[in-house]
């Protein structure tokens, strides 16, 4: 008799995201739904607003990959109305996005990640003597390595669950059986838990002294608002970027000295995950730091391109402003198209809300109707993941020497072929592994950006476009970025100086996606497809896939929706 | 009243207990079967025994509605307490979808436990609501675990102590209840009645805000002053125009006129750049932001009012608004505050010319000062 298992609401993503699994008998998954079930309608609110207001609602799309919707925004603008950023701008952009993403992706190890792999009751047995030993093995470059510092976690963690009140960790699967790691593995992965939990704060401060605040910096439609100006005491100078040096040497400690030693840690007792989870096999991305403008994509550090079919010999051409390229259905989504639509290039998109699903409180979605808030792209006609591993990928079959460097480095440690990368583990040790380039590469854009601030180039911003009325009347643009999660896209259309337009396909809609026309699965139910659950009451498994790719729903679900009415904008200043 | 809202703090679990009638022996039996669904030892038993008649938390349940996860993400980036001592220590973070360990029916149980326990007089918790609620359409537009956030919102808001809105999703509506508000989404206080609610207002709010608020609770024992709307005086009590660090120079008349330009390199006022700065009620311009580090006036950009009701029908942002004061009618900033509350149009004519008057005067001081 099948068995149908509901994780409804998927924790520790961001927003809302419901799984059904249907497990055969012998408790493997056969079928699976992803249904984003929340909808908040921001591209229809953008219509008939100052493009260059858009780049903060498109902002508020996501609060924990904050930046990534606003640095989009801003270049299809740019791209819509002909803007090139100066290049001390791009610059500053690259750091605040390189900023983003390490923050981002320790985050998700340690506190979104980390608790489908390490119990956490297990950790209160541990000897810390012997957890010592261990950390020091695993990282010995890494201080907080003492018995003593174990010790204190222990004692820390000892009062906290005696409390009685287990707050966060209660009611949670300790003691099952997928949990593999020694108790004194448990006990350091939840010390960095904590550590990682105080440092997040810090590595982001780039982002307050660039952009004023985090979450949600500012950004600047023809640049960045900063200033730069090494003989002012009210703009960014000596003490500023001192500053944000100082974060970028911890975040380097933190991600080659901490991070992606637990990953492969924790990862080399899970190798079997190393099978298990490898979904469509095809993967995406746009690419992104530019080194030579934003428009000249051989030249960024992540390549843009697409695999398909595991084919690592081969790297295909991607252009999202192709029409016929990328495509989006809506067929078990609930929205409709108008007659006779059934895939739009995103320009072109045309969307109305038209919920079908089951009237709450309901116990199940119907698989064989619309069952989700997000729509189903497709890449030439391709279900594709985006994301990390798309990236790493992208990256390694291109050639690149820093990517192969720093997979088969990984690889090597762990004593498994490259094919493990198509999996689970693969995914979640690609985000380290990208973790890794990105820290580095934190690095070089601030030598580039003292670099031109010796030369003398200190502009932060083109204002020459800056009005609506040097404009063309009507233009398109298309903004992208490589968020967290993967390929971001942003498509806009202005008219007279106002959006006619705005659609985001971004990366939680690539990989969360309901099935399209074909049946075609999207990436979390196609990677969830033969996970064997050693207990359907406690879905460890599911949320160990799930989690691999980082959900991130109200990205996903933010968009979409009936045409709204043209607003009234009354220009007063 | 409202020192009689929040008895959590001052009472253990055992008192909590006891006092609704569970004899000394249930609360041991109790704290056996705790310490066993912990996976603890027989000879620990005593020490769950002590810390549930000593060191209580608070419990804190804490829902995501429609939002976008910024508040949470500031919370963590708290200075002074760090998160840590916040969730380990100061609270019982009991229900929290953004970093539950559990998920599915056994996250939604232990909310359903502690609204039945609360039923029952046994605990009490605090309601923390990040995000809205859509109404349009029956509330579709979100549920969670198959009922709608509406529902989930009001059944738990029932029989807390009380709650909390944070941010300007719960608070004001925020983005998704911009004009046209697609989903209908609701700020908290419009779909609740019968609860005191604190309104904690941005997006997001400054991180010590949020943790401050939560701090004084658990400091003194009750809810801190809140002003007419709901938000604690003592962090929404002053315009950041009254405390900008570029106020000097809108007083002198030395306004950005373009990005990057030479006022913009030398730190003047933002002003003409749209700064929302002269309507907004916040604490950046006194705590700053991460920890003090800058504030989004200090790094270049003007403020865009984000924890006020309807900032983001108020734009476009890189326009002058009507209402916002100008430099020449500054002598009493109270006046000031009541007058753009009441937000009689201003046009930009009356702008330049109480700027020419300004500047006019600045000129025939520097004139005077010559002359003497």
């Amino acid at each position: 008799m099948a068995t149908r298992v509901v994780v409804d609401p998927v924790t520790r993503i961001e927003g809302h995201l419901r799984v059904e699994a249907m497990l055969d008998s012998d408790n493997k998954v056969h079928e699976a739904l992803s249904s984003g079930t929340m909808w908040r309608g921001i591209e229809v609110i953008l219509k008939g607003r100052d493009p260059r207001d858009a780049w903060a609602f498109a902002e508020r799309i996501c609060g924990v990959c904050t930046t990534v919707h606003a640095l989009a925004s801003v270049r299809s603008v740019e791209n819509a109305v002909g803007i090139t950023v100066p290049k001390v701008a791009e610059i500053v952009r690259n750091i605040m996005f390189l900023t983003q993403m390490v923050q981002d992706h320790v985050i998700h190890f340690y506190h979104l990640h980390a608790l489908d792999w390490v119990d956490v009751v297990s950790a209160l047995s541990a000897d810390p003597a012997a957890t010592a030993t261990l950390a020091q093995q695993v990282s010995p470059h890494w201080p907080k390595s003492s018995e003593g510092y174990f010790r204190d976690t222990a004692a820390t963690l000892k009062k906290f669950v005696e409390s009685g009140q287990l707050g966060l960790f209660a009611n949670a699967y300790w003691g099952h059986p997928a949990y593999k790691l020694p108790p004194e593995a448990n006990l350091m992965a939840v010390a960095h838990y904590l550590e990682a939990l105080k440092w997040q704060k810090e590595l982001i401060k780039i982002h307050t002294v660039f952009g004023g605040k985090n979450p949600h910096p500012n950004y600047l439609v023809g640049g960045m608002p900063c200033s730069i100006d090494l003989q002012s005491d009210n703009a960014i100078n000596i003490e500023r970027l001192e500053l944000v040096r100082a974060k970028i040497l911890e975040a380097r400690d933190i991600v080659e000295q901490l991070y992606v030693p637990d990953l492969l840690a924790i990862a080399s007792f899970y190798k079997d995950w190393a099978a298990i989870g490898e979904g469509l096999g095809s993967y995406m991305c746009y690419g992104d730091v530019p080194q030579n403008g934003i428009g000249d994509p051989a030249h960024f550090r992540f390549p843009r391109g697409a695999i398909l079919h595991k084919n690592l010999g081969e790297v295909l051409p991607v252009d999202p402003t192709h029409g016929d390229e990328i495509l989006e259905e809506v067929g078990r989504s609930w929205y409709r198209y108008p007659e006779g639509k059934a895939a739009l290039h995103p320009w072109e998109g045309h969307t109305e809300a038209h919920y079908t699903g089951p009237k709450p409180p309901y116990e199940h979605l119907d698989e064989n109707g619309a069952y989700s808030w997000l729509k189903t792209p497709r890449w030439k006609g391709n279900p594709v993941e985006v994301g990390p591993l798309a990236r790493m990928l992208v990256g390694y079959a291109s050639g690149r020497a820093d990517f192969k460097a720093v997979v088969d480095g990984a690889l090597g440690k762990l004593g498994v072929p490259a094919t493990a990368l198509f999996s689970t583990l693969g995914r979640t040790a690609a985000r380290g592994l990208e973790s890794q380039l990105a820290v580095g590469w934190l690095q070089d854009e601030y030598d580039r950006l003292i670099e031109a601030l010796k030369g003398g180039d200190n502009n932060t911003a083109d204002t020459i476009r800056w009005e609506p009325a040097t404009w063309p009347k009507d233009c398109k643009g298309f903004g992208f970025t490589e968020a967290p999660r993967g390929a971001l896209g942003h498509w806009i259309h202005i008219q007279d100086g106002k959006i006619a337009n705005y659609q985001c396909v971004v990366p939680t809609t690539w990989n969360a996606s309901p099935k399209d026309a074909q049946g075609r699965r999207g990436a979390y139910e196609s990677a969830l497809i033969g996970t064997p659950m050693a207990d359907p009451q406690k879905p460890v498994e599911i949320l160990r896939t799930i989690h691999s790719f980082d959900p991130c729903l109200a990205c996903a679900s933010h968009v979409y929706g009936p045409d709204g009415r043209e607003l009234a904008v009354v220009e007063i200043g | 009243m409202a020192d009689s809202l929040l008895s959590s703090p001052g009472l253990t679990t055992y008192d909590i207990l006891s006092r609704h009638g569970v004899s000394r022996r249930d609360f041991l039996s109790f704290c056996a079967i705790t310490a066993a669904s912990l996976g603890l030892e027989a000879q620990q038993v005593p020490a769950v025994v002590e810390a549930l008649e000593t060191k209580p938390r608070l419990p804190v349940i804490w829902l995501h509605g429609l939002e976008c996860t910024c508040c949470s993400e500031s919370f963590i980036r708290s200075s002074h307490p760090i998160a840590q001592d916040v969730v380990l220590n100061m609270i019982s973070l009991d229900y929290d979808d953004t970093l539950q360990a559990a998920a599915g029916h056994q996250v939604e149980q232990i909310r359903k436990d502690l609204i039945e326990q609360a039923k029952r007089g046994e605990t009490e918790y605090v309601l923390a609501v990040e995000g809205n609620a859509p109404t349009k359409d029956g509330g579709v537009y979100c549920t969670v675990a198959g009922e709608t956030f509406l529902d989930v919102l009001r059944e738990t808001a029932e029989h807390a102590k009380f709650v909390i809105a944070w941010g300007s999703c719960a608070c004001n509506g925020c983005v998704q209840a911009a004009a046209p508000n697609p989903t209908g989404a609701r700020p908290v206080h419009e779909c609740i009645t019968g609860k005191p609610i604190v309104k904690v207002p941005g997006c997001p709010p400054i991180a010590e805000v949020m943790t401050g608020v939560l701090t004084y609770v658990l400091t003194f024992g009750r809810l801190p002053e809140l002003d007419r709307v709901g938000r604690p005086k003592m962090f929404y009590k002053q315009r950041l125009h009254d405390k900008c660090l570029r106020r000097s120079f809108f007083d002198a008349g030395q306004f950005v006129e373009s990005w990057d330009d030479d006022g913009a390199r030398k730190g003047w006022c933002l002003y003409k750049m749209g700064c929302r700065g002269p309507t907004t009620y916040n604490s950046c311009a006194t705590f700053k932001w991460n920890g003090g580090v800058s504030w989004p006036i200090g790094s270049g950009h003007g403020c865009i009012g984000c924890s006020e009701e309807n900032f983001w029908d108020d734009g476009p942002f890189y326009s002058r608004l009507a209402k916002t004061p100008l430099p020449g009618i500054e002598a009493t900033p109270q006046k000031v505050g009541i007058a753009l509350t009441a937000a009689a149009g201003v046009g930009i004519a009356a702008h330049l010319a109480a700027l020419a008057i300004k500047r006019g005067r600045a000129a025939a001081t520097e004139n005077k000062a010559k002359e003497a």
